[in-house]
């Protein structure tokens, strides 16, 4: 059967590894290429790199740190960051990404899931949101979480799986580098809603809220960046204990 | 060298990059004498079986692939190009494959089905291989229970004798199908990590 995922996030600005906290005050971390290769050593499932380039002009930078990559891990990478046209999806597509995550570009043009899934198939779109609390609902928020778009975050996953998207992508702000655990209230209220993957985000602190994360019925992966980046947390351990305590892991 | 045959459907970029990372020489291709000029053909794809084959023969690539793997060049099919080495394919209607191995390619969410499975389809992510055939030289350097990457929606029913390894996913989904010299691998060797490269290794090793 198929096992659950840990997932190494990688934010990518000019060219360079870098990790916010509640996405301010981010920092630079290492090199991507020399991270990517740590990460496929210590036995990540799959890799996703975000670029966080603020300008047009830089962005070439990301498709290269992303060619340098895919030309020697071999192991799933999915691409997100500035994703707005099936351009963007060649872009990184030809640059060796396997999966292609949207988040403002398809809040935006939600037919850009449907544009997208029908050229590459459902399982190359990745619809990722950054969701909050708000008046004791989820809100969507977008431009990496700054803006409050007012639209319910389940609705928005329920309608991004009929647009065809492949897999979801949930990072929960209240619990992003907080590292207090997985927004499990907030996954949990999605899952129930949708049949596709669910990848989860914002919140891992410590291997024990990987395991609290996937007794929660339709969560397929764990998703983080700071624990694993300053070795807090050391992926190949994370795996033999989760494996340890019934968790399906590629070992 | 290695020939992958660019057909275009599907991204040849990481398979090219594991087999240079191999050391092997290897060209993306459509072109009919470099095709035949080259040792081993891998054949990738990512889409739908009746698009594959349409896009193969409006290039006149199916009859030549056809004559390549008759001559007894090392032949292997990725993903959808493992698929379409079979006889003939039931995705949006049916289909003719290249018929390089018996059998047909059908809904892998209706056999569930039918068998009173109810799992996520695409069958998509890390599954453990069961080798059934050891002696199978492409697994020459494989395991039980290494863990492959998949991502499909179809799969080859039909076709035992020819399944090599296997993954369990309610049904037991043919991963690696071999006829003589004609290969296939359900999942993607060149996502696959190490276990893949090994794979890809040992296809760059059999005697062409």
């Amino acid at each position: 059967m198929i096992t659950k995922r840990i997932i190494p996030c990688l934010d990518i600005r000019d060219g360079q590894v870098v990790k916010g906290v509640k996405f301010k005050d981010v920092k630079n971390v290492e090199d991507p290429v020399a991270m990517a290769r740590f990460y496929n050593e210590s036995g990540a499932d799959e890799l996703v790199f975000y670029d966080i380039t603020a300008t047009v002009e830089k962005r070439p930078l990301f498709t290269d740190v992303l060619k340098r990559v895919a030309a020697e891990i071999f192991i799933p990478l999915t691409v997100g960051g500035s994703i707005n046209s099936l351009d963007d999806f060649d872009r990184v597509l030809k640059a060796g990404a396997d999966k292609v995550s949207v988040n403002s570009g398809a809040i935006k043009n939600p037919r850009l899931i449907s544009a997208a899934a029908e050229k590459y198939g459902d399982q190359c779109v990745v619809l990722s949101m950054d969701a909050a609390r708000v008046d004791g609902a989820f809100h969507v928020f977008a431009k990496g979480g700054r803006e409050d778009t007012g639209m319910d975050a389940v609705e928005w996953a329920v309608r991004g799986e009929k647009l065809g998207a492949g897999e979801l992508v949930i990072n929960s702000i209240d619990a992003d580098g907080v590292r207090g655990g997985f927004d499990l209230p907030m996954l949990a209220a999605i899952a129930e809603r949708v049949d596709i993957p669910i990848v989860a985000s914002g919140g891992a602190g410590k291997k024990e809220d990987f395991l609290e994360l996937f007794a929660l019925p339709g969560i397929d992966a764990g998703l983080a960046a700071s624990i694993f980046h300053f070795r807090q947390v050391d992926i190949k351990e994370l795996k033999a204990y989760l494996s340890r305590n019934g968790v399906q892991m590629r070992l | 060298m290695i020939a992958g045959i660019d057909y275009g459907l599907g991204n040849l970029f990481s398979l090219i990059s594991s087999l240079k990372a191999l050391g092997a020489e290897a060209v993306v291709t459509s072109d009919a004498q470099e095709i035949s000029r080259a040792e081993r053909l891998i054949l990738p794809g990512v889409g739908a079986f009746g698009d594959a084959m349409a896009r193969l023969h409006s290039i006149g690539l199916d009859n030549l692939l056809q004559e390549q793997a008759a001559s007894g060049k090392p032949l292997m099919g990725i993903c959808l190009g493992m698929q379409i080495l079979f006889e003939e394919g039931y995705e949006y209607g049916h289909h003719q494959g290249l018929g390089l191995i018996p059998g047909q390619v059908a809904s892998l969410e209706a056999d569930l089905r039918q068998s009173g499975y109810a799992l996520k389809i695409p069958h998509m992510g890390w599954n453990a291989l069961t080798i059934h055939q050891k002696d199978c030289p492409l697994m020459k350097n494989s395991h039980d229970g290494d863990f492959v990457y998949f991502v499909h929606s179809f799969y080859a029913r039909d076709c035992d004798e020819y399944v090599v390894a296997s993954a369990e996913y309610g049904l037991a989904v043919p991963a690696v199908v071999n006829n003589g010299n004609v290969y296939g691998c359900q999942f993607h060797p060149e996502k696959s990590g190490k276990v893949g490269l090994t794979i890809l290794k040992a296809f760059i090793e059999l005697e062409a």
